[in-house]
Protein backbone atom coordinates (compact mmCIF):
# COMPACT_ATOMS: atom_id res chain seq x y z
CA UNK A 1 0.00 0.00 0.00
CA UNK A 2 1.61 3.00 -1.41
CA UNK A 3 0.59 6.46 -0.17
CA UNK A 4 -2.15 5.39 2.08
CA UNK A 5 -3.66 3.99 -1.61
CA UNK A 6 -4.97 0.76 -1.72
CA UNK A 7 -5.59 -1.27 -4.68
CA UNK A 8 -7.35 -4.08 -5.98
CA UNK A 9 -7.69 -5.92 -9.37
CA UNK A 10 -10.06 -8.51 -10.32
CA UNK A 11 -10.78 -10.88 -13.40
CA UNK A 12 -14.27 -11.01 -14.86
CA UNK A 13 -15.53 -13.96 -16.92
CA UNK A 14 -16.62 -14.05 -20.35
CA UNK A 15 -20.56 -14.76 -20.60
CA UNK A 16 -20.84 -16.61 -17.45
CA UNK A 17 -23.77 -15.58 -15.13
CA UNK A 18 -24.04 -17.50 -12.53
CA UNK A 19 -20.97 -15.95 -11.06
CA UNK A 20 -21.49 -12.40 -12.14
CA UNK A 21 -20.99 -9.67 -9.49
CA UNK A 22 -18.39 -11.49 -7.52
CA UNK A 23 -15.91 -8.89 -7.77
CA UNK A 24 -18.32 -6.05 -6.97
CA UNK A 25 -19.45 -8.15 -4.14
CA UNK A 26 -15.81 -8.59 -3.14
CA UNK A 27 -15.42 -4.93 -3.71
CA UNK A 28 -18.42 -4.54 -1.44
CA UNK A 29 -16.75 -6.52 1.82
CA UNK A 30 -13.32 -4.67 1.51
CA UNK A 31 -15.25 -1.52 1.80
CA UNK A 32 -16.86 -2.57 4.68
CA UNK A 33 -14.28 -3.64 6.90
CA UNK A 34 -12.33 -0.33 5.45
CA UNK A 35 -15.27 1.49 7.72
CA UNK A 36 -16.40 3.51 4.66
CA UNK A 37 -19.86 4.68 5.33
CA UNK A 38 -22.85 2.78 3.39
CA UNK A 39 -24.08 5.16 1.21
CA UNK A 40 -21.08 5.41 -0.39
CA UNK A 41 -20.64 1.78 -0.21
CA UNK A 42 -24.18 1.35 -2.07
CA UNK A 43 -22.97 4.07 -4.81
CA UNK A 44 -20.29 2.35 -5.37
CA UNK A 45 -20.80 -1.76 -5.26
CA UNK A 46 -24.16 -0.95 -7.36
CA UNK A 47 -22.24 1.09 -10.50
CA UNK A 48 -19.60 -1.32 -10.04
CA UNK A 49 -22.15 -4.29 -10.26
CA UNK A 50 -23.71 -2.97 -13.51
CA UNK A 51 -20.41 -2.10 -15.26
CA UNK A 52 -19.37 -5.98 -14.08
CA UNK A 53 -22.59 -7.56 -15.25
CA UNK A 54 -21.83 -5.29 -18.39
CA UNK A 55 -18.70 -6.81 -19.09
CA UNK A 56 -19.93 -10.03 -18.52
CA UNK A 57 -23.03 -9.80 -21.18
CA UNK A 58 -21.31 -7.52 -23.70
CA UNK A 59 -17.91 -7.75 -23.35
CA UNK A 60 -16.59 -11.17 -23.65
CA UNK A 61 -15.32 -10.62 -19.99
CA UNK A 62 -12.42 -8.18 -18.80
CA UNK A 63 -10.90 -6.92 -15.61
CA UNK A 64 -11.41 -4.65 -13.40
CA UNK A 65 -8.96 -2.59 -10.99
CA UNK A 66 -10.00 -0.78 -8.11
CA UNK A 67 -8.17 2.21 -6.36
CA UNK A 68 -9.32 3.20 -2.61
CA UNK A 69 -7.82 5.99 -0.65
CA UNK A 70 -7.95 9.67 -0.16
CA UNK A 71 -11.72 10.05 -0.37
CA UNK A 72 -12.17 8.69 -3.21
CA UNK A 73 -13.23 5.09 -4.56
CA UNK A 74 -11.76 4.66 -8.02
CA UNK A 75 -13.09 1.81 -10.05
CA UNK A 76 -12.03 0.62 -13.93
CA UNK A 77 -13.58 -1.56 -15.59
CA UNK A 78 -12.24 -2.50 -18.97
CA UNK A 79 -13.22 -5.01 -21.44
CA UNK A 80 -11.98 -6.14 -25.06
CA UNK A 81 -15.73 -6.77 -26.47
CA UNK A 82 -17.16 -4.52 -29.09
CA UNK A 83 -17.55 -1.49 -28.21
CA UNK A 84 -20.31 0.78 -27.94
CA UNK A 85 -21.30 2.53 -31.58
CA UNK A 86 -23.39 5.33 -30.21
CA UNK A 87 -23.04 6.09 -26.48
CA UNK A 88 -25.57 8.35 -26.23
CA UNK A 89 -28.18 6.11 -27.36
CA UNK A 90 -26.81 3.61 -24.85
CA UNK A 91 -27.06 6.26 -22.29
CA UNK A 92 -31.19 5.88 -21.75
CA UNK A 93 -32.70 4.26 -20.05
CA UNK A 94 -34.67 0.85 -21.35
CA UNK A 95 -32.09 0.86 -24.55
CA UNK A 96 -30.07 -2.07 -24.96
CA UNK A 97 -28.68 -4.63 -27.18
CA UNK A 98 -28.75 -7.74 -24.90
CA UNK A 99 -29.90 -11.16 -26.42
CA UNK A 100 -33.76 -13.04 -25.03
CA UNK A 101 -31.48 -15.35 -23.26
CA UNK A 102 -29.76 -12.83 -21.21
CA UNK A 103 -32.83 -11.04 -20.67
CA UNK A 104 -34.78 -14.36 -19.26
CA UNK A 105 -32.05 -14.21 -16.36
CA UNK A 106 -32.93 -11.28 -15.41
CA UNK A 107 -30.21 -8.89 -17.06
CA UNK A 108 -30.60 -7.00 -19.63
CA UNK A 109 -33.11 -3.84 -18.78
CA UNK A 110 -31.43 -1.20 -20.73
CA UNK A 111 -30.89 0.01 -17.01
CA UNK A 112 -26.97 -0.68 -16.57
CA UNK A 113 -25.45 2.48 -17.78
CA UNK A 114 -27.79 4.71 -17.16
CA UNK A 115 -28.17 3.51 -12.93
CA UNK A 116 -24.42 3.66 -13.36
CA UNK A 117 -24.72 7.26 -14.53
CA UNK A 118 -27.13 7.14 -11.34
CA UNK A 119 -24.59 6.15 -8.85
CA UNK A 120 -21.14 7.40 -9.72
CA UNK A 121 -20.35 10.67 -8.68
CA UNK A 122 -17.89 10.84 -11.29
CA UNK A 123 -18.48 8.35 -14.79
CA UNK A 124 -15.89 8.50 -17.52
CA UNK A 125 -16.53 5.82 -20.90
CA UNK A 126 -13.87 5.04 -23.23
CA UNK A 127 -15.04 2.76 -25.65
CA UNK A 128 -14.03 1.79 -29.25
CA UNK A 129 -15.92 -0.11 -32.37
CA UNK A 130 -14.56 -3.66 -32.15
CA UNK A 131 -11.66 -3.07 -29.51
CA UNK A 132 -13.77 -2.91 -26.46
CA UNK A 133 -14.75 -0.62 -23.73
CA UNK A 134 -13.52 0.80 -20.16
CA UNK A 135 -15.80 2.43 -17.98
CA UNK A 136 -14.65 4.62 -15.03
CA UNK A 137 -16.48 5.13 -11.72
CA UNK A 138 -15.49 7.36 -9.10
CA UNK A 139 -17.50 7.52 -5.89
CA UNK A 140 -15.78 10.08 -3.56
CA UNK A 141 -15.99 9.57 0.66
CA UNK A 142 -15.53 11.92 3.32
CA UNK A 143 -11.96 11.69 4.32
CA UNK A 144 -11.89 11.60 7.90
CA UNK B 1 -29.21 -4.21 31.73
CA UNK B 2 -25.65 -5.68 30.11
CA UNK B 3 -24.52 -3.72 27.12
CA UNK B 4 -25.59 -6.62 25.21
CA UNK B 5 -28.10 -9.12 26.00
CA UNK B 6 -28.82 -11.80 23.51
CA UNK B 7 -31.04 -14.58 24.44
CA UNK B 8 -28.62 -17.32 22.33
CA UNK B 9 -26.23 -18.89 24.55
CA UNK B 10 -24.03 -21.38 25.27
CA UNK B 11 -24.02 -24.46 27.10
CA UNK B 12 -19.78 -24.91 28.53
CA UNK B 13 -20.83 -28.03 30.13
CA UNK B 14 -22.17 -29.73 26.80
CA UNK B 15 -20.25 -28.12 24.18
CA UNK B 16 -17.63 -30.58 22.64
CA UNK B 17 -15.65 -27.50 20.37
CA UNK B 18 -16.69 -28.60 17.38
CA UNK B 19 -17.05 -26.72 13.61
CA UNK B 20 -21.03 -26.89 13.15
CA UNK B 21 -22.15 -23.61 14.86
CA UNK B 22 -19.16 -21.47 13.48
CA UNK B 23 -19.76 -22.75 9.86
CA UNK B 24 -23.46 -22.16 10.01
CA UNK B 25 -23.15 -18.49 11.64
CA UNK B 26 -24.37 -16.16 8.71
CA UNK B 27 -22.68 -12.75 10.80
CA UNK B 28 -19.46 -15.19 11.67
CA UNK B 29 -20.40 -14.60 15.38
CA UNK B 30 -18.68 -17.84 16.85
CA UNK B 31 -15.55 -19.10 17.40
CA UNK B 32 -13.97 -22.13 19.36
CA UNK B 33 -11.61 -21.39 22.22
CA UNK B 34 -9.98 -23.91 24.46
CA UNK B 35 -12.62 -26.43 23.10
CA UNK B 36 -15.42 -24.41 23.86
CA UNK B 37 -17.89 -22.27 21.62
CA UNK B 38 -17.71 -18.23 22.34
CA UNK B 39 -20.42 -16.25 20.81
CA UNK B 40 -19.07 -12.74 19.76
CA UNK B 41 -21.81 -10.93 21.02
CA UNK B 42 -21.51 -7.42 19.01
CA UNK B 43 -22.29 -9.55 15.77
CA UNK B 44 -24.98 -12.51 16.89
CA UNK B 45 -28.54 -11.87 15.66
CA UNK B 46 -30.35 -13.95 17.32
CA UNK B 47 -31.02 -15.76 14.38
CA UNK B 48 -31.00 -19.59 16.17
CA UNK B 49 -29.20 -21.46 13.53
CA UNK B 50 -26.35 -22.66 15.83
CA UNK B 51 -29.42 -24.14 18.33
CA UNK B 52 -30.83 -26.23 15.25
CA UNK B 53 -27.11 -27.27 14.12
CA UNK B 54 -25.64 -27.95 17.46
CA UNK B 55 -25.19 -32.10 17.38
CA UNK B 56 -25.17 -31.77 21.07
CA UNK B 57 -27.68 -29.68 22.30
CA UNK B 58 -25.25 -27.01 23.45
CA UNK B 59 -26.98 -23.98 22.14
CA UNK B 60 -29.74 -22.87 23.88
CA UNK B 61 -32.09 -19.58 24.20
CA UNK B 62 -32.61 -18.08 27.46
CA UNK B 63 -36.63 -17.44 28.03
CA UNK B 64 -38.22 -17.05 30.93
CA UNK B 65 -39.57 -20.08 33.26
CA UNK B 66 -43.14 -20.50 33.63
CA UNK B 67 -42.79 -19.21 37.10
CA UNK B 68 -42.37 -16.09 36.15
CA UNK B 69 -45.98 -15.41 35.47
CA UNK B 70 -46.81 -15.45 39.12
CA UNK B 71 -45.03 -11.69 39.76
CA UNK B 72 -47.74 -10.43 38.07
CA UNK B 73 -51.79 -10.67 39.78
CA UNK B 74 -53.36 -10.73 36.26
CA UNK B 75 -51.32 -13.08 34.09
CA UNK B 76 -52.13 -12.86 30.25
CA UNK B 77 -51.05 -15.69 27.24
CA UNK B 78 -50.02 -13.90 23.99
CA UNK B 79 -49.40 -17.06 22.09
CA UNK B 80 -47.66 -16.82 19.11
CA UNK B 81 -49.61 -18.04 15.78
CA UNK B 82 -47.54 -20.55 15.83
CA UNK B 83 -49.35 -22.37 18.58
CA UNK B 84 -51.73 -23.58 16.53
CA UNK B 85 -49.64 -25.57 14.51
CA UNK B 86 -47.86 -27.88 17.17
CA UNK B 87 -51.45 -29.86 17.98
CA UNK B 88 -52.84 -32.49 16.90
CA UNK B 89 -55.71 -31.27 13.72
CA UNK B 90 -59.12 -32.29 15.91
CA UNK B 91 -57.99 -29.82 18.81
CA UNK B 92 -60.23 -26.61 17.30
CA UNK B 93 -57.80 -23.47 17.92
CA UNK B 94 -60.55 -22.36 20.94
CA UNK B 95 -60.01 -25.15 22.88
CA UNK B 96 -55.92 -24.36 22.63
CA UNK B 97 -56.67 -20.81 23.51
CA UNK B 98 -58.75 -22.23 26.61
CA UNK B 99 -56.20 -24.93 27.46
CA UNK B 100 -54.02 -21.41 28.68
CA UNK B 101 -56.26 -20.43 31.00
CA UNK B 102 -56.56 -24.19 32.18
CA UNK B 103 -53.02 -23.61 33.19
CA UNK B 104 -52.71 -20.72 35.37
CA UNK B 105 -53.74 -17.55 33.04
CA UNK B 106 -56.17 -15.00 33.91
CA UNK B 107 -57.11 -14.18 29.69
CA UNK B 108 -55.43 -14.79 26.46
CA UNK B 109 -55.30 -13.09 23.45
CA UNK B 110 -54.22 -13.89 19.76
CA UNK B 111 -50.94 -12.50 18.26
CA UNK B 112 -52.30 -13.40 15.33
CA UNK B 113 -55.07 -10.77 15.76
CA UNK B 114 -53.03 -8.23 16.47
CA UNK B 115 -50.94 -9.29 13.63
CA UNK B 116 -54.07 -8.44 11.53
CA UNK B 117 -53.52 -4.49 12.86
CA UNK B 118 -50.34 -3.90 11.62
CA UNK B 119 -51.40 -5.98 8.35
CA UNK B 120 -53.64 -3.00 7.93
CA UNK B 121 -50.92 -0.47 8.81
CA UNK B 122 -48.48 -2.32 6.63
CA UNK B 123 -51.06 -1.95 3.61
CA UNK B 124 -51.02 1.34 3.83
CA UNK B 125 -47.14 1.95 3.57
CA UNK B 126 -46.99 -0.42 0.78
CA UNK B 127 -49.64 1.63 -1.05
CA UNK B 128 -47.56 5.04 -0.50
CA UNK B 129 -45.57 6.27 -2.99
CA UNK B 130 -43.50 8.04 -0.45
CA UNK B 131 -42.31 5.23 0.94
CA UNK B 132 -39.10 3.53 -0.14
CA UNK B 133 -39.63 0.34 -2.05
CA UNK B 134 -39.35 -2.65 -1.63
CA UNK B 135 -39.91 -2.05 2.39
CA UNK B 136 -38.98 -4.98 4.30
CA UNK B 137 -40.87 -6.22 7.31
CA UNK B 138 -39.74 -6.03 10.18
CA UNK B 139 -41.58 -8.38 11.76
CA UNK B 140 -38.79 -11.06 12.18
CA UNK B 141 -35.88 -9.30 14.84
CA UNK B 142 -33.07 -11.64 13.70
CA UNK B 143 -33.77 -9.83 10.04
CA UNK B 144 -33.58 -6.78 11.94
CA UNK B 145 -30.18 -7.17 13.40
CA UNK B 146 -29.04 -8.58 10.20
CA UNK B 147 -30.00 -5.47 8.34
CA UNK B 148 -28.09 -3.88 11.12
CA UNK B 149 -24.61 -5.71 11.15
CA UNK B 150 -24.50 -6.51 7.08
CA UNK B 151 -27.05 -4.20 5.21
CA UNK B 152 -27.13 -0.72 6.83
CA UNK B 153 -28.06 0.25 3.19
CA UNK B 154 -31.61 -1.23 3.72
CA UNK B 155 -32.27 0.31 7.08
CA UNK B 156 -34.41 3.01 5.14
CA UNK B 157 -36.63 0.05 3.72
CA UNK B 158 -37.88 -1.82 6.90
CA UNK B 159 -41.18 -1.24 8.15
CA UNK B 160 -40.93 0.64 11.32
CA UNK B 161 -44.10 -0.55 12.90
CA UNK B 162 -44.43 -2.55 15.84
CA UNK B 163 -44.30 -6.34 15.96
CA UNK B 164 -47.84 -8.22 16.38
CA UNK B 165 -46.40 -9.28 19.57
CA UNK B 166 -45.97 -5.71 20.80
CA UNK B 167 -49.57 -4.61 19.61
CA UNK B 168 -51.25 -7.79 21.65
CA UNK B 169 -49.54 -6.39 24.35
CA UNK B 170 -50.33 -3.39 24.32
CA UNK B 171 -53.85 -3.96 23.27
CA UNK B 172 -54.44 -6.69 25.94
CA UNK B 173 -53.17 -4.64 28.76
CA UNK B 174 -55.47 -1.82 28.10
CA UNK B 175 -58.41 -4.02 27.75
CA UNK B 176 -57.66 -5.11 31.32
CA UNK B 177 -56.58 -1.61 32.98
CA UNK B 178 -59.93 -0.29 31.39
CA UNK B 179 -62.31 -2.82 31.25
CA UNK B 180 -61.62 -4.78 34.76
CA UNK B 181 -60.36 -1.92 36.63
CA UNK B 182 -57.02 -3.73 37.59
CA UNK B 183 -53.76 -1.58 38.30
CA UNK B 184 -51.58 -1.20 35.18
CA UNK B 185 -48.80 -2.57 37.54
CA UNK B 186 -50.40 -5.49 38.23
CA UNK B 187 -51.15 -7.03 34.41
CA UNK B 188 -48.51 -9.30 33.18
CA UNK B 189 -48.39 -10.17 29.01
CA UNK B 190 -46.79 -13.05 28.28
CA UNK B 191 -45.46 -13.50 25.11
CA UNK B 192 -45.49 -17.49 24.09
CA UNK B 193 -42.87 -17.98 21.20
CA UNK B 194 -41.37 -20.61 18.96
CA UNK B 195 -38.47 -17.89 18.86
CA UNK B 196 -35.18 -17.16 20.49
CA UNK B 197 -34.75 -14.09 19.05
CA UNK B 198 -38.04 -12.52 20.02
CA UNK B 199 -36.84 -13.08 24.11
CA UNK B 200 -34.03 -10.84 22.98
CA UNK B 201 -36.06 -8.08 21.69
CA UNK B 202 -38.01 -7.53 24.84
CA UNK B 203 -34.82 -7.95 26.82
CA UNK B 204 -33.44 -5.40 24.65
CA UNK B 205 -35.52 -3.77 22.01
CA UNK B 206 -34.26 -1.68 19.64
CA UNK B 207 -38.01 0.14 18.75
CA UNK B 208 -38.43 1.43 22.09
CA UNK B 209 -37.21 2.24 25.18
CA UNK B 210 -39.11 -0.55 27.28
CA UNK B 211 -41.06 -3.63 25.64
CA UNK B 212 -45.17 -3.41 27.00
CA UNK B 213 -44.12 -7.64 27.15
CA UNK B 214 -43.28 -8.75 30.50
CA UNK B 215 -42.12 -12.17 30.10
CA UNK B 216 -41.17 -14.20 26.76
CA UNK B 217 -42.02 -18.59 27.52
CA UNK B 218 -40.96 -20.77 25.09
CA UNK B 219 -43.30 -23.24 23.22
CA UNK B 220 -41.26 -26.08 24.31
CA UNK B 221 -41.99 -25.01 28.00
CA UNK B 222 -45.61 -24.90 28.14
CA UNK B 223 -46.18 -27.64 25.37
CA UNK B 224 -46.57 -30.28 28.17
CA UNK B 225 -48.69 -28.18 30.47
CA UNK B 226 -51.17 -27.50 27.74
CA UNK B 227 -51.66 -30.99 26.31
CA UNK B 228 -52.58 -32.40 29.84
CA UNK B 229 -55.24 -29.59 29.97
CA UNK B 230 -56.55 -29.68 26.71
CA UNK B 231 -59.58 -31.49 28.24
CA UNK B 232 -63.01 -30.81 26.10
CA UNK B 233 -64.42 -29.61 29.42
CA UNK B 234 -62.53 -26.54 29.81
CA UNK B 235 -63.39 -25.29 26.22
CA UNK B 236 -65.99 -23.28 27.63
CA UNK B 237 -65.30 -19.75 26.88
CA UNK B 238 -64.77 -18.02 23.14
CA UNK B 239 -61.56 -16.96 22.71
CA UNK B 240 -61.06 -16.92 19.23
CA UNK B 241 -60.48 -13.49 17.34
CA UNK B 242 -58.12 -13.58 14.75
CA UNK B 243 -59.22 -13.96 11.26
CA UNK B 244 -57.42 -16.54 8.94
CA UNK B 245 -54.80 -13.89 7.49
CA UNK B 246 -53.58 -13.26 11.25
CA UNK B 247 -53.14 -17.09 11.51
CA UNK B 248 -51.57 -17.29 8.29
CA UNK B 249 -48.56 -14.72 9.72
CA UNK B 250 -47.17 -18.02 11.40
CA UNK B 251 -46.30 -19.79 7.66
CA UNK B 252 -43.76 -18.32 5.20
CA UNK B 253 -45.91 -15.70 2.72
CA UNK B 254 -48.36 -15.43 5.08
CA UNK B 255 -47.71 -12.26 6.31
CA UNK B 256 -46.85 -11.11 2.51
CA UNK B 257 -50.38 -12.64 1.20
CA UNK B 258 -52.16 -10.79 3.83
CA UNK B 259 -50.65 -7.28 2.70
CA UNK B 260 -52.70 -8.12 -0.51
CA UNK B 261 -50.10 -7.22 -3.55
CA UNK B 262 -49.29 -9.08 -6.08
CA UNK B 263 -45.60 -6.73 -5.73
CA UNK B 264 -44.42 -9.16 -2.95
CA UNK B 265 -41.59 -11.51 -2.23
CA UNK B 266 -41.40 -14.07 0.82
CA UNK B 267 -37.89 -15.33 1.58
CA UNK B 268 -37.28 -17.63 4.37
CA UNK B 269 -34.00 -18.95 6.03
CA UNK B 270 -31.15 -16.38 6.96
CA UNK B 271 -28.88 -17.35 4.12
CA UNK B 272 -31.78 -16.92 1.77
CA UNK B 273 -33.03 -13.57 3.27
CA UNK B 274 -29.07 -12.60 2.73
CA UNK B 275 -28.99 -13.37 -0.66
CA UNK B 276 -32.01 -11.78 -1.46
CA UNK B 277 -30.59 -8.64 0.55
CA UNK B 278 -27.77 -9.12 -1.49
CA UNK B 279 -29.70 -8.54 -4.51
CA UNK B 280 -31.55 -5.95 -3.30
CA UNK B 281 -28.79 -3.81 -2.78
CA UNK B 282 -27.64 -4.01 -6.26
CA UNK B 283 -31.09 -2.79 -7.13
CA UNK B 284 -31.48 -6.19 -9.23
CA UNK B 285 -35.27 -6.48 -7.28
CA UNK B 286 -37.71 -5.22 -9.94
CA UNK B 287 -41.46 -5.01 -9.08
CA UNK B 288 -41.26 -5.78 -5.62
CA UNK B 289 -42.99 -3.45 -3.01
CA UNK B 290 -42.80 -5.33 -0.13
CA UNK B 291 -40.46 -8.09 1.26
CA UNK B 292 -41.30 -11.02 4.41
CA UNK B 293 -38.12 -12.07 5.03
CA UNK B 294 -38.11 -14.61 8.30
CA UNK B 295 -34.91 -15.66 9.31
CA UNK B 296 -36.21 -19.34 10.02
CA UNK B 297 -36.58 -22.14 7.54
CA UNK B 298 -41.19 -22.59 6.93
CA UNK B 299 -41.02 -19.15 8.99
CA UNK B 300 -41.92 -18.97 12.57
CA UNK B 301 -42.91 -22.68 12.59
CA UNK B 302 -39.61 -23.26 11.65
CA UNK B 303 -38.29 -21.58 14.97
CA UNK B 304 -36.19 -23.29 17.51
CA UNK B 305 -38.46 -23.41 20.47
CA UNK B 306 -41.23 -24.98 18.48
CA UNK B 307 -41.64 -28.79 19.15
CA UNK B 308 -43.70 -30.16 15.91
CA UNK B 309 -41.79 -30.87 13.11
CA UNK B 310 -42.12 -27.68 10.53
CA UNK B 311 -43.66 -29.48 7.80
CA UNK B 312 -46.34 -31.09 9.93
CA UNK B 313 -47.16 -28.02 11.66
CA UNK B 314 -47.69 -26.44 8.36
CA UNK B 315 -49.82 -28.95 7.52
CA UNK B 316 -52.31 -28.54 10.76
CA UNK B 317 -51.64 -24.49 10.52
CA UNK B 318 -53.72 -24.94 7.16
CA UNK B 319 -56.36 -26.13 8.59
CA UNK B 320 -56.60 -23.84 11.16
CA UNK B 321 -56.80 -21.43 8.43
CA UNK B 322 -59.12 -23.46 6.46
CA UNK B 323 -61.44 -23.27 9.49
CA UNK B 324 -61.00 -19.31 9.73
CA UNK B 325 -62.00 -18.71 6.15
CA UNK B 326 -64.99 -20.56 6.94
CA UNK B 327 -66.29 -18.88 9.47
CA UNK B 328 -64.83 -15.44 8.03
CA UNK B 329 -68.60 -14.14 7.68
CA UNK B 330 -69.81 -14.90 11.36
CA UNK B 331 -66.82 -13.52 12.94
CA UNK B 332 -66.88 -11.26 15.71
CA UNK B 333 -67.36 -7.63 14.69
CA UNK B 334 -63.19 -5.88 14.35
CA UNK B 335 -62.25 -3.77 16.97
CA UNK B 336 -60.44 -1.02 15.81
CA UNK B 337 -56.72 -0.22 16.69
CA UNK B 338 -55.86 3.53 15.95
CA UNK B 339 -52.54 3.72 18.00
CA UNK B 340 -49.42 4.85 16.75
CA UNK B 341 -47.74 1.70 15.74
CA UNK B 342 -44.51 3.69 14.72
CA UNK B 343 -41.08 2.67 16.73
CA UNK B 344 -40.16 5.51 18.47
CA UNK B 345 -36.45 5.10 19.02
CA UNK B 346 -34.43 4.64 15.30
CA UNK B 347 -31.95 1.87 14.78
CA UNK B 348 -28.70 2.80 13.21
CA UNK B 349 -25.81 0.45 11.72
CA UNK B 350 -23.65 -1.47 13.51
CA UNK B 351 -20.21 -1.67 11.83
CA UNK B 352 -18.92 -4.97 13.37
CA UNK B 353 -16.96 -5.88 10.30
CA UNK B 354 -15.22 -2.71 10.24
CA UNK B 355 -11.10 -3.56 10.65
CA UNK B 356 -9.96 -0.32 12.20
CA UNK B 357 -11.71 3.30 12.77
CA UNK B 358 -8.76 5.40 11.11
CA UNK B 359 -9.36 4.10 7.56
CA UNK B 360 -5.60 3.88 6.87
CA UNK B 361 -4.73 1.52 9.77
CA UNK B 362 -7.94 -0.51 8.43
CA UNK B 363 -6.76 -0.27 4.76
CA UNK B 364 -3.08 -1.40 6.34
CA UNK B 365 -4.94 -4.52 8.46
CA UNK B 366 -7.18 -5.23 4.63
CA UNK B 367 -3.71 -5.64 3.18
CA UNK B 368 -2.22 -7.87 5.85
CA UNK B 369 -5.30 -10.12 5.83
CA UNK B 370 -4.88 -10.52 2.31
CA UNK B 371 -1.58 -11.52 2.53
CA UNK B 372 -2.12 -13.41 5.81
CA UNK B 373 -4.96 -15.55 3.78
CA UNK B 374 -3.02 -15.72 0.81
CA UNK B 375 -0.59 -18.07 2.88
CA UNK B 376 -3.70 -20.30 4.32
CA UNK B 377 -4.43 -23.88 2.93
CA UNK B 378 -7.77 -22.35 2.06
CA UNK B 379 -9.56 -25.59 2.43
CA UNK B 380 -12.26 -23.86 5.83
CA UNK B 381 -11.72 -26.57 7.77
CA UNK B 382 -12.58 -24.58 10.98
CA UNK B 383 -10.30 -26.56 13.21
CA UNK B 384 -8.56 -22.96 14.06
CA UNK B 385 -11.80 -22.63 15.70
CA UNK B 386 -12.71 -19.76 12.57
CA UNK B 387 -14.99 -20.14 10.13
CA UNK B 388 -13.16 -19.73 7.34
CA UNK B 389 -9.23 -19.29 6.43
CA UNK B 390 -10.43 -15.78 5.79
CA UNK B 391 -11.77 -15.23 8.88
CA UNK B 392 -8.85 -16.60 10.63
CA UNK B 393 -7.16 -14.04 8.62
CA UNK B 394 -9.33 -11.31 9.78
CA UNK B 395 -8.68 -12.44 13.50
CA UNK B 396 -4.88 -12.34 12.83
CA UNK B 397 -4.89 -9.22 11.98
CA UNK B 398 -7.45 -8.12 15.05
CA UNK B 399 -5.28 -9.66 17.12
CA UNK B 400 -7.34 -12.16 18.46
CA UNK B 401 -5.36 -15.39 17.07
CA UNK B 402 -2.18 -16.33 15.27
CA UNK B 403 -0.49 -17.65 12.07
CA UNK B 404 -0.39 -20.97 14.12
CA UNK B 405 -3.84 -21.35 14.74
CA UNK B 406 -3.87 -23.29 11.73
CA UNK B 407 -2.74 -26.48 11.98
CA UNK B 408 -1.62 -26.73 8.45
CA UNK B 409 0.85 -23.47 9.07
CA UNK B 410 1.51 -25.19 12.42
CA UNK B 411 2.78 -28.34 10.63
CA UNK B 412 4.81 -26.12 8.09
CA UNK B 413 6.69 -24.32 10.84
CA UNK B 414 7.10 -28.09 12.80
CA UNK B 415 8.48 -29.76 9.82
CA UNK B 416 11.08 -26.36 8.92
CA UNK B 417 12.12 -26.90 12.58
CA UNK B 418 12.89 -30.55 12.11
CA UNK B 419 14.39 -30.09 9.27
CA UNK B 420 16.76 -27.32 10.51
CA UNK B 421 17.76 -29.23 13.26
CA UNK B 422 18.07 -31.75 10.93
CA UNK B 423 20.76 -29.61 9.35
CA UNK B 424 22.16 -28.53 12.69
CA UNK B 425 22.50 -31.91 13.98
CA UNK B 426 24.40 -32.61 10.61
CA UNK B 427 27.14 -30.14 11.41
CA UNK B 428 30.16 -31.12 13.67
CA UNK B 429 32.77 -29.23 14.93
CA UNK B 430 36.16 -28.98 13.29
CA UNK B 431 38.24 -30.72 16.05
CA UNK B 432 35.32 -33.64 16.14
CA UNK B 433 36.29 -34.65 12.40
CA UNK B 434 34.62 -34.31 8.77
CA UNK B 435 32.46 -31.15 8.99
CA UNK B 436 29.65 -33.34 6.46
CA UNK B 437 27.83 -29.52 5.93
Amino acid sequence: MADGLMKLHYEIPADDLTYAGEASSSVKKVLVQLGINPVQIKKAAVSMYEAEINAVIHGHGGAADIEIGNGRIFICIEDKGPGIPDLELAMQEGWSTASDEVREMGFGAGMGLPNIKRYADKLDIETETGKGTKVMITVMYPNT
Amino acid sequence: MEKYFHSVTLDEDKCMGCTNCIKRCPTEAIRVRNGKARIINERCIDCGECIRICPYRAKKAITDEFSCIEKFKYKIAIPAPTIYGQFKPEISRNRILNAFKAIGFDDVYEVARAAEYVTYATRKLVLDDASPKPLISSACPAVVRLIQVRFPSLIDNLIKLESPMEVAAKIVKKKAAEKKGIDPSDIGAFFITPCAAKATSVKAPYESKKSSVDGVISIKDVYLKLISSMDRSNDTELLTKAGFEGIRWANSGGEGLAVGTDRFLAVDGIHNVISIFEEVENDKIENVDFIEALACTGGCLGGPLAVENLYVAKTRIKKHVDDAKALKDDRQPLETYDENMVWTEEIAYKPVMKLDNDIREAMRKLEALEIINRGLPGLDCGACGAPSCRALSEDIVRGIAVETDCIFKLREKVRDLASQMKELEDRRPPVMGNDKG
